[in-house]
Order: structure tokens, then C-alpha cells, then sequence
């Protein structure tokens, strides 16, 4: 009888030490590791973190602001949150004369997209308007929701294919001088409401194809509702999203549209979408990150793609895909992929994903593992843009993830009235006049940015703030590029509603690197799809040339490794999209390699 | 409230006139004792294989078998007996359905915390908490960096839906609670009505979350939890007015937990109401037989 008093008092204690295991694993946890929420000056970020970003697009005359749609009025309790998107990146050297150049699109009816040429000395010039690719948001055909470039007819110029709710744009790139709008010739749909698109060459046959996901059904015009039932079915399982679209290049400025056919049928709500040789199978896959819904994965055998998500392990969970991008973040010639989702304390913890390929699976039986909370970068708010690049040039990844919905009245929040609808039945989700007001409240605005700095053995640390990534702006896409040059990577964001950020990265100079500059010859012009692994200082990394990525972004085409200190480069193996290998000897660090696939 | 029962080997059944979910037997109910885990295993099942609704099988596997776990240890070291486990299991699937978390460890601390407050809240060796609602509540207070419930979850599908409430009301006609439910969904939809009014929300908005699943599993597994409802027919309907009421003064608040806070705070209050009166009848009877006695003497 003396033992139950005892076992009583042990079994509270215990129970006392559960109610403070939250704040035990809070304290001692990894999935908040920050380095501290304290702005550094230059020369310590330079010390502690090896860089220090700094915005310059005022200095670098860049004054974009971006404009949201204003969609039909049916809609306007609920305007901030359906016209929340829009806000894209694309980073292209248009005119081929060695510097990138930045294009940003714009999302209401009748204001005008931005093509930011490379002065060279530091500073940017808006030349869309006389390029012919300002104007493409005009009532009546839609607004623009991102842009990817790829050379369609290889003719060495990058051409744009502009994503838009409304009428999809191809324009060809004509030397560099000017655009021209070929969109009917090349057999585009008149109308899709698409938040995402990739160039890649999926058969092979040197030719970039085209992949296009919807996200509103195609059948409804924003700004001409015939009806309010055109909102997500399900919050987490929709299915009555836009259709996906491959487009097969033909040639001659052709396209063949196939989707169906090679066994793309899916209806869920696409926001983001790559495409990489994620098997090192000499296919490309391609990746779907759907908001209301699970991520798709479709992996090409040569005659179809078969969408292989649960079975890989990436489709199972549902949450709000809004961003995909690729990183060898281990230096083991693997690929792994971030996608971003929703957090916010104390409303919805999905949690952001970081699919790692599970060891002991390779080729076609290749299976991931979500080891976003292992290695800390899990909790991004309400993420958006994710993009990985090698910040410091220490030689491993760092991550950058934008995130912040709708900022509006900071003291008032709409997450209750969004949980209240979202758990509902598809009846009254699906209808937007059944939807609260929005009355000027926030949703996961204000949100402060996440850059994640890779220690090369196994964590990310958050230096966001410490190294001047301050602002709190609705992010939406963000692009790398080596702006000024100088080996640096710099960051570019754009922001709904908000200014378009120029971060210009200084780095420790100790850091070495070295960039690619792919031309395919019997591969796309592009070089999309060409893969680099470079090895070095007993490292070895692997990147390629990509067709969009992250969330409305495309980064430069070119290739940019960090290298660390004093690297000794032993070799780079280029796999080209046609099969052809090429190995490259006797490279040195700090140095940039325009290379041209070999006949 | 952390209080030592004075009767420590009192079984929480041993208190039921009317066992139902938790804790009864098959003697006292016209209730198969493994319809209820069975029932909510099916909502699993049918949620599962429609729309995948389980995050990972580890996750919900994780709660179940650390629910189990737990209720055998504790049973054992506390009752010094095997504990009937139908209960555990429904707090671990509980758990395991309701929790959202993308890590391991909420779910076990979760399934832990339900169980053993059944043995550590105790109030005159009976539990005032319903163990996978206080479980819960206590993750969404301490841990709302880590984990959320499945209010945004599942398919919004009618079929499912519907399967799932024919089912459910069968099963808790059988259990002689149907009148909870009812009175519960009924005070509901009026008090909707109401905030819709006050908010100037659309109505079907204020109706939108009792046609999701956390409501089901709310409105099934929790309100009508025998262990931690009062006795009397009238008394099970006041509270579960008094739940809805509490409720919107929550959903007012834009608290996103409102129905298992609710709970949570009606949930106990109303069983110490219960359990004063019956005490102080108890003393009055005492005191009417010893004036009887004396009377009689």
C-alpha cells in the first residue's frame, strides 16, 4: 500500500516534466537556429558569416514597385488574398554581351513589366518599352504572373515566355534589339491562369520544350466572373485547379501540345515547378509543388512521364507547395529538394520540406525524406521564393527563403476567418462569396526573411538579419545572379505590392569560386539541362542549368560554385542534355568559363 | 488542477451509471465494447484511403502504441492492474488524427500527456478532463511553434462526410448519447446564426468548420466521453449547450481552437458542479436518516 503514494509523486512529476518538454525542445531544438536576430555591421557579418548582403536597388536606379491585380469586384472582400500573387523574377543576359539582366513582371491591368539591362558599371536601365515587352498586361488579355527564357529556336538568344491569368506570351528574341510576339504561330492556348512554367528539353531532341501548370481553371476569367465557385474545392486535396500543359517543341517555332498524351492529366493548383536529372538517368524529372494539395513528381522513361510522388515519398502529406528548387547540399553528387510551405504559430504548422534522397536509393527507385526540421529550415512563415546558391563561397549551399503573404493592418489578423472557411466542406470553400471579409486585416504579413547559411555538416543556421537581409515586404520570388561580376552571388526579390531588392553581396575575398557559362550546340542552344559536377579540394558538387526554379523565378543560367580557401580544382564533368560527357582539366579559381559543348 | 485521488484504486468505470466510450463494459451498455475503437479506426480508415489524410502511419502509429503504453505502465503501477484498453486507444488515435506536427516528439508528448491525466488530474479518484482534449489543448498552449490540429484538413467531401455521421449517430444512438450530439450541433447552427449576425460574417462561413472532420471526431469522441460528461440526461444537454456557448465566445475572440477550449474549460467545471451537488445530497440524505434515526429512537 506504501508503494502508490510513491508511484503517485513520481507519475505528477512526470507529468509536470511533460507540460515543459515544449519549452525544453524550444530552448535546445534545431528547427529555430539563428544565429542572433541582431543586424551585424559589414566587417563582423564579413568575420562571423563569411558575407554581407546590401540593398542597392535605389543606387542602382531600380525603382520598380509592384502593382496587384485588381480582379472582379465579386471578389473584393477577399482581393488581397486571391490577387496575392504576380510579383516574378527572371534573370537573363538578353543581349548576350556578358552581364545578366533582370525582368520583372508587373499584375495590373494595364501597367508594364521591366527589363533592367546591365549597365555595367553597377547601375540598371529599364529598356522593356523599347524592347517591346512592357506592354503586355493590357485589359482584356490577362496580367502577367512570371516569366522563364529559354532559346525555343536556337538562334542564340534567349526568348520569353511570359506565365500569365489570361493570355499566355511567347516572344522571340530578336538579336538582342528587340522582341517580337509570336504566341499564335507557336499554337499557345488563348487563355490560362498559370502561376508557374519550365523550359526543358524532356525528349532530348535538342529543341527546349515547354512546361506550363495552371493554377485557376483555365475556364475562368478573373476580371469577368460567371460565377464565385472558383475557389479551391479542399484547402488541403483540390482538385479543380488549372490544367498542365507540355508543349512540344516542333521546330520552326512550332509547338505540339501533349500533356495527355504523355500522362500529365493532373487539376491540382500548381504554384511552382523544375526540372532536373534527378536520377542521373540521363532523363529529365519534373517537379510539382501544388498549393491545396500534395507535390507531384514525374519522372520521363524515355516515351512518358509517371507521376511517382507517394511512391517516392514527396506526395503523400499534403500542405501548400509554393516554391521548388534543387541543391546538392551535401557535395555527393545528389539532389535535393526544398519546397516551401505555410507556418505560423499557433494557426498552421505544415512546415517546409527539404526531400533528401533516403541512402541506399539511387535511378529509378530513388526515395526522399523530409529532413527539413533535422537540418533547421523548416519553419519559414508563410514561404514563398526558395532558392539555393552558395552565399559566402565556402563551397557548400545556403538557402534563401522569402516568405509573408499579406501585409496589411498589422494589429489585426484574418488567419481565424481563413481556418474557419478553409476546414469546411467543398461547398462552401469552393464558392468565394462564402468567404469572411478580408476588412484589411493581415495574413502572415510582415515576415521576416530566412537566409539559411550551410556549415557543410549537416545544419543551417538563419543569418538572415545578421547579414542585412532586413526587409519584412510580401516576398514572393527570388533570383541569383552574379550581378556585378565580381563572383559573388546577389540576391534579387521581388515583392507583391513592394519594391523590387537588389541584395549585393560582398564576400570574404578569402573565398574562392569559379562560374560556367554553358552553350549547347547539339544540345539546346540554352545549355538548360546541362549538368556540372565539379570537383575540388576532395569535395564535389553537382549543378545544372535550369529553366525556372523556385517560386515565378529563373536564376542566371550561369553556374556559380563557391570554392572555400585556397581550392585546388581537380576537374569538371559536364553532362550535356544530349548525352555527350566532357571533362574539363587544369581550371583555375576566381575565373569565369564560357564553355561551348563540343560537336 | 494536480490533486492525489483518495481512493487510488477506484477505476473510472467503477463511477459510471451509464458507460459508454470510455472505461465501459460490456456488461452495462447495449454497446459491443469494440464498436467505438472500431468506429473511429473506420473514420481513419475511410479518411485515409479517400484523401490520405494521415501525414505519416509512423506519426499515427507513434500516439496509439505510446497511448497503449502509457495506460498498461500506469494502470499497472497506479490501479495494480491491466487497464482496459479501448479507451488508450481512442486518445492515442485521437491524438494521432487531430494533432498536425511536422516532428515525432509532439505526438508522443501529446499521447503521454492524455493518458496521464487521467491519473494525475483527478478529483475524488475521478478524471475531470477528457484525456485527448486536455492532451491536445496543452500541445496548442506550450508548443503552438510546432503543432496545429487538423482544422484545414481532409477532403471536404459530402460522401465521406456523410458516411461518417449516419455511422457515428448509429453508434452513439446505441451508446444512448445521441441527445449530446444533437443538442450540441443543434446549439451550433443557432448560435451561427448569432455570430454571424455580430460579425457580419456570411452564415455559411460561421457553419463552415462543424462540416469538417475535427468536428466529427469533436462531436463523436469527445462531448460524449462518459468518463468526463456529468450523469443526468438534462445535465449532458446543458453542458453541451453551455460547450457551444462557451465556444462562440471564443470563435468571437477568433480563437482558432474554439471548440476544444471549450471543452476544455465547461468539460470539468461541470463535473465539479456535479460532483458538489451530488455531495451535498449525500450529506443531506445523511442528515435526513440521523434526524430520521433520532426521530425514530
Amino acid at each position: 500500500m506504501k508503494k502508490v503514494p510513491i508511484a503517485r509523486i513520481l507519475v505528477t512529476l512526470f507529468f509536470v516534466g511533460l507540460l515543459m518538454t515544449p519549452a525544453i525542445v524550444r530552448k535546445y531544438g534545431s528547427s529555430h537556429a539563428s544565429s542572433s536576430g541582431i543586424t551585424l555591421d559589414r566587417q563582423t557579418a564579413l568575420a562571423r558569416h563569411g558575407f554581407y548582403l546590401e540593398e542597392v536597388s535605389r543606387s542602382a536606379g531600380i525603382d520598380f514597385v509592384h502593382q496587384a491585380p485588381t480582379l472582379d469586384a465579386k471578389l473584393a472582400p477577399i482581393m488581397p488574398e486571391v490577387a496575392s500573387m504576380g510579383a516574378s523574377i527572371s534573370i537573363v543576359d538578353f543581349d548576350r554581351d556578358g552581364w545578366p539582366d533582370i525582368y520583372v513582371t508587373n499584375s495590373a491591368e494595364g501597367s508594364k513589366n521591366r527589363l533592367y539591362r546591365n549597365m555595367r558599371d553597377g547601375t540598371f536601365k529599364d529598356v522593356a518599352e523599347e524592347m517591346g515587352i512592357a506592354d503586355v498586361n493590357q485589359p482584356g488579355t490577362g496580367v502577367s504572373m512570371g516569366a522563364v527564357w529559354g532559346d525555343y529556336d536556337n538562334d542564340g538568344y534567349e526568348d520569353l515566355f511570359l506565365i500569365k491569368w489570361g493570355r499566355p506570351e511567347l516572344f522571340h528574341n530578336n538579336g538582342g534589339k528587340g522582341f517580337t510576339r509570336v504566341s499564335e504561330q507557336a499554337g499557345l492556348p488563348p487563355w490560362m491562369n498559370a502561376n508557374t512554367a519550365v523550359w526543358f528539353d524532356y525528349d532530348g531532341d535538342g529543341l527546349l520544350d515547354l512546361f506550363v501548370a495552371g493554377y485557376y481553371s483555365e475556364d475562368v476569367d478573373l476580371w469577368h466572373l460567371k460565377s464565385t465557385r472558383m475557389m479551391p474545392d479542399s484547402f488541403e486535396y483540390a482538385n479543380n485547379g488549372g490544367r498542365k500543359y507540355l508543349f512540344h517543341n516542333l521546330g520552326g517555332g512550332k509547338f505540339e501540345e501533349v500533356s495527355a498524351r504523355l500522362g500529365i492529366n493532373s487539376r491540382r493548383w500548381a504554384l511552382a515547378s523544375s526540372a532536373a536529372d534527378l536520377r542521373g538517368t540521363g532523363h529529365p524529372d519534373l517537379f510539382v509543388a501544388n498549393d491545396y494539395g500534395v507535390s507531384e513528381l514525374y519522372r520521363y522513361d524515355g516515351k512518358r512521364f509517371n507521376e511517382v510522388g507517394e511512391q517516392a515519398g514527396v506526395g503523400f502529406a499534403p500542405k501548400s507547395g509554393m516554391s521548388v528548387s534543387f541543391g546538392d547540399i551535401f557535395n555527393q553528387g545528389k539532389y535535393s529538394v526544398y519546397v516551401s510551405n505555410i507556418s505560423e504559430n499557433g494557426a498552421l504548422i505544415q512546415g517546409n520540406n527539404l526531400w533528401v534522397p533516403k541512402e541506399g536509393t539511387e535511378g529509378d527507385a530513388t526515395q526522399y525524406e523530409n529532413l527539413a526540421r533535422d537540418l533547421g529550415v523548416e519553419l519559414g512563415g508563410w514561404s514563398f521564393g526558395a532558392q539555393f546558391g552558395d552565399l559566402n563561397n565556402d563551397g557548400n549551399l545556403d538557402l534563401y527563403v522569402t516568405d509573408g503573404y499579406v501585409s496589411l493592418d498589422r494589429s489585426r489578423s484574418y488567419w481565424y476567418d481563413f481556418t474557419k472557411i478553409a476546414g469546411g466542406n467543398s461547398s462552401i470553400i469552393g464558392d468565394a462569396r462564402d468567404w469572411p471579409a478580408m476588412d484589411g486585416r493581415s495574413l502572415s504579413g510582415y515576415q521576416q526573411k530566412h537566409v539559411w547559411l550551410n556549415d557543410g555538416a549537416g545544419k543551417f543556421v538563419d543569418v538572415a538579419q545578421a547579414v542585412g537581409a532586413t526587409d519584412t515586404y510580401d516576398g514572393r520570388a527570388i533570383a541569383f545572379a552574379d550581378l556585378w561580376n565580381n563572383g559573388a552571388l546577389d540576391v534579387i526579390e521581388a515583392n507583391q505590392r513592394g519594391p523590387l531588392l537588389v541584395y549585393k553581396n560582398t564576400v570574404s575575398p578569402e573565398n574562392q569560386w569559379i562560374e560556367f557559362e554553358l552553350q549547347g550546340t547539339n544540345s539546346n542552344r540554352s545549355a538548360i539541362g546541362a549538368q556540372v559536377s565539379l570537383s575540388w579540394s576532395g569535395k564535389r558538387q553537382i549543378q545544372s542549368v535550369s529553366g525556372g526554379s523556385g517560386f515565378s523565378a529563373q536564376n542566371d543560367r550561369r553556374l556559380h560554385f563557391g570554392l572555400g580557401k585556397n581550392p585546388h580544382i581537380e576537374k569538371a564533368v559536364i553532362h550535356w542534355p544530349s548525352g555527350k560527357v566532357q571533362t574539363l582539366d587544369s581550371l583555375n579559381p576566381d575565373k569565369l568559363y564560357f564553355i561551348e559543348e563540343p560537336q | 488542477m494536480i490533486q492525489a485521488t483518495t481512493k487510488p484504486e477506484a477505476q473510472p468505470a467503477e463511477r459510471e451509471s451509464k458507460p459508454a466510450f470510455r472505461g465501459w463494459t460490456p456488461s452495462s451498455s447495449r454497446l459491443n465494447p469494440y464498436v467505438p475503437p472500431a468506429f473511429i479506426t473506420l473514420i481513419l480508415v475511410i479518411g485515409h484511403l479517400s484523401f490520405g489524410i494521415l501525414e505519416s502511419y509512423q506519426k499515427t502509429m507513434l500516439a496509439i502504441v505510446t497511448s497503449i503504453v502509457c495506460e498498461l505502465v500506469l494502470g499497472r503501477l497506479l490501479l495494480n492492474r491491466w487497464p482496459n484498453l479501448a479507451s488508450a486507444y481512442i486518445s492515442g488515435i485521437s491524438v494521432g488524427i487531430l494533432l498536425r506536427a511536422p516532428g515525432y516528439w509532439p505526438y508522443v508528448v501529446c499521447a503521454l500527456l492524455s493518458i496521464t491525466s487521467k491519473y494525475v488530474l483527478r478529483v475524488n479518484g475521478r478524471h475531470i478532463f477528457n484525456p485527448s482534449n486536455f492532451g491536445i489543448c496543452a500541445m496548442l498552449f506550450l508548443a503552438s511553434d510546432a503543432v496545429a490540429t487538423l482544422s484545414i484538413q481532409w477532403g471536404n467531401n459530402l460522401a465521406a462526410m456523410a458516411v461518417i455521421w449516419v455511422l457515428g449517430s448509429l453508434i452513439i444512438w446505441r451508446a444512448r448519447r445521441f441527445h449530446i450530439c444533437v443538442t450540441y450541433v443543434a446549439s451550433f447552427l443557432l448560435l451561427s446564426v448569432v455570430r454571424a449576425w455580430l460579425t457580419g460574417d456570411p452564415w455559411l462561413s460561421e457553419v463552415s468548420p462543424i462540416t469538417g472532420p475535427e468536428y466529427q471526431l469533436f462531436i463523436f469522441f469527445m462531448i460524449t466521453d462518459p468518463k468526463t460528461t456529468v450523469k443526468s440526461k438534462l445535465g449532458q444537454c446543458i453542458v453541451a449547450f453551455s460547450v457551444a456557448v462557451v465556444e462562440m465566445f471564443f470563435r468571437l475572440d477568433q480563437s482558432i481552437y474554439a471548440p476544444l477550449y471549450a471543452l476544455f474549460c465547461v468539460g470539468p467545471v461541470a463535473l465539479l458542479i456535479e460532483m458538489a451537488r451530488n455531495s451535498r445530497q449525500s450529506a443531506l440524505g445523511s442528515s435526513n436518516a440521523l434526524t430520521t434515526n433520532a426521530v425514530h429512537s
